[in-house]
């Protein structure tokens, strides 16, 4: 079955996820897209009326008034925000994903734990950031044939590319991806960078995964599980592209001491989909795009659950 | 800050971790700080040469913890004072509120030239901290004069006590160093300061020309230790200042001492920085410079001369912090040479 969703922030985030729900979304199903000012003063509700979607202009309070249309939100405002809005989906029994910091209910990859998050009951899941998104299912590929002891993740992404609110937030980035490292990824320990890169014309994302294993680690078996975990992302994220397979760093090759560890570096570039943001912006369209495949888990296992709000009303 | 013309900040042991690919010892930090100190050192700065959060498999594990650095260092300091670096995205407003617990009088926050926007939450903690912040662009020969002075005012904003330009790729000329930083100065209410490598030999003659234009605060190390071929030698820089009229606190003798009694022996030959092809190839193409040991490291795993990896470096415009891409570079470049070869090969049969 498929269910109905809005989509609540119509900013770059939530246009480019209206985009993609209408071009690919199978079991979702776009009924409104939500923000707080008048279609004319909003470029997202603006193109949302354009694509003959209906819309919503008076924020938390069309939430409740069109409650009864959809089952699922897709929370695109920001952690502030989703903070104040959270509890109101909880009562009308709507079911969040949220693409904000915010990270109230628990952090969620498709492909690595969506169907485990979803089955236990939660009905608001974190996206947790671009970054994450980019390189926790790497770490995960590496880690379930390899313990891996810790995982660095390096992001670089266009200026172009990073809104206002990763910028004045930018601990919040390091900080939220290293735990996603860590809880999602099975990393002992994980560390986040990011850089913002101004070269024009503007980087495609860029991301680096280095996994520290045990020396004795079969190395071809970790490509084997990179390789296919590039394959099941490409499902949801087309744009998805390891440029390193897993490569050995030794103790020959680092100015610290590595003990009886080795080093796996690998790279990866998301281009984006381009319906609505540029190419180069892979880090926003891979969070679409992997809240989206999110929301597709959620509605394939609605099938047997009666726990979607607007499902048990009926 | 000090009732001196000018400032002197060393940064042995915070750039020059670069140069020993951050692996001082917390005793070593004690000895080099306890030298600067009894030189009469304005400040001397104190952490992994990526800044507090940089010790990472991409920059190198230091040694230590900046905890432990930190601790070894305080007890050494009477008057000099102790400062710490931070680059947001890869440290957090959790190691400014750890350096500050331990003792660091002055907060030195990061950031890429263009993209000063980052810092602002950094610089509010820092100053209800109630310390010193300054706020550092970095590669500023990346962006013109104008456009620095947009992002040296958002620091102001914030709440930077200072902002300086930071030649991070030793790409600037004496004429370049002029013309941002007297617009610094003209525009600006806070102090501005001046930080060099030296990959094109201008190292002091930079500095020099900083200061003529109204800087007042400045970094060097000793024996210029530091990323690339190093940065501003302070021994010298104290020795040429006192030439040229200048009030300073350092006593020249003493960070003479410091550099050649204290230092020098604990610091082997390859890491000693020199102006060699690499260093230079840095300057010339632009290269943020703690990227040359990681491209020499690089070079000898692909086989590929290191001045070829950081022209291509050059030319996609990378920033602090992306060493990462080094790898990506000259796993392409041997691709394409090998491709090359396999070609050639080819059609020689």
């Amino acid at each position: 079955m498929s269910l109905d969703a809005a989509i609540v922030g119509p900013g770059n985030i939530g246009t480019d996820l209206m985009y993609k729900i209408l071009d690919r979304g199978e079991e979702i199903d776009l009924q409104r897209m939500i923000g707080i000012f008048p279609v004319e003063e909003s470029e997202g509700l603006q193109a949302a009326v354009d694509e003959g979607v209906d819309v919503g202009t008076d924020g938390i309070d069309s939430v409740k008034e069109y409650a009864d249309e959809f089952d699922l939100v897709f929370e695109a405002t920001s952690a502030g925000i989703h903070e104040q809005h959270a509890p109101v989906y909880e009562e009308l029994g709507l079911f969040a994903v949220d693409l904000t910091p915010a990270a109230i209910g628990p952090y969620t990859v498709p492909v690595v734990n969506a169907d485990e998050v979803v089955a236990s009951g939660h009905e608001n899941i974190n996206m947790v950031t671009c970054g994450g998104q980019a390189t926790i299912p790497l770490v995960h590929a590496v880690d379930r044939v390899a313990d891996v002891e810790y995982a660095e993740m390096l992001s670089h992404i266009a200026s172009k590319s990073a809104g206002p609110g990763t910028r004045k937030n930018i601990d919040k980035f390091t900080q939220t991806t290293a735990a996603g490292l860590e809880k999602v990824g099975g990393a002992d320990r994980g560390k986040a960078i990011i850089t913002l890169n101004p070269a024009e014309p503007p980087i495609m994302m860029r991301n680096t995964v280095y996994t520290m294993v045990h020396e004795d680690t079969d190395v071809d078996e970790v490509r084997d599980s990179v390789s296919r975990i590039e394959s099941e992302v490409q499902g949801y994220v087309p744009g998805y592209d390891v440029t390193l397979e897993p490569t050995v760093k030794d103790q020959a090759d680092v100015a610290f001491d590595l003990g009886d560890s080795i080093i796996l570096t690998t790279m990866l570039e998301v281009e984006g989909e381009g319906q609505y943001l540029p190419p180069y912006a892979g880090n926003l369209d891979i969070m679409t795009s992997a809240a989206l495949g999110a929301a597709e888990r959620v509605a394939q296992q609605s099938v047997d659950a009666d726990a979607i709000g607007g499902v048990s009303d009926d | 800050m000090t009732d001196a013309d000018v400032r002197l900040v060393d940064m042995t042991l915070r750039d020059g971790m670069h140069a020993v690919d951050h692996q001082f010892t917390p005793e070593e930090m004690a000895e080099v700080a306890a030298a600067l100190d009894a030189a009469n050192m304005d400040v001397v700065e104190v952490s992994h040469g990526d800044g507090m959060g940089g010790s990472s498999i991409n920059y190198g594990f230091a040694a230590a913890d900046t905890e432990e650095y930190l601790d070894a260092v305080v007890p050494e300091l009477t008057d000099t004072q102790l400062s710490v670096l931070l680059l947001p995205g890869i440290g957090t407003v959790e190691e400014l509120d750890m350096a500050v617990d331990r003792g660091a009088d002055i907060c030195r926050i990061a950031t890429h030239v263009t993209e000063a926007d980052v810092s602002e939450d950094h610089f509010e903690y820092v100053k209800d901290r109630g310390i010193e912040a300054n706020g550092l662009l970095m590669l500023s020969h990346m962006a013109g004069p104008e456009r620095i002075l947009e992002e040296a005012k958002l620091m102001e904003e914030y709440g930077a006590d200072a902002v300086y330009l930071m030649d991070s790729a030793g790409a600037l000329l004496p004429t370049d160093v002029r013309e941002r930083i007297s617009l610094l100065v003209d525009e600006l209410s806070i102090d501005v300061g001046f930080h060099a490598h030296n990959n094109l030999g201008l190292g002091i003659g930079n500095t020099l020309a900083a200061l003529e234009e109204g800087a007042v605060t400045t970094d060097g190390c000793l024996r210029g230790l530091g990323a690339g071929s190093g940065n501003a030698q302070i021994e010298v820089l104290v020795g040429v200042l006192e030439k040229a009229g200048y009030d300073i606190n350092p006593d020249f003798f003493g960070v003479m001492d410091a550099a050649e009694d204290v230092l020098v022996p604990m610091i082997d030959d390859d890491e000693m920085p020199k102006l060699d092809n690499d260093s230079l190839m840095l300057g010339y193409a632009g290269v943020y410079s703690s990227f040359l040991r990681h491209t020499r490291r690089v070079g000898k795993k692909y086989d590929l001369d290191p001045r070829e990896i950081l022209v291509k470096l050059g030319e996609m415009e990378v920033v602090g912090g992306q060493e990462d891409l080094i790898t990506d570079v000259a796993s392409r470049l041997a691709e394409e040479r090998d491709a090359g070869a396999a070609a050639e090969a080819a059609s020689d049969d």
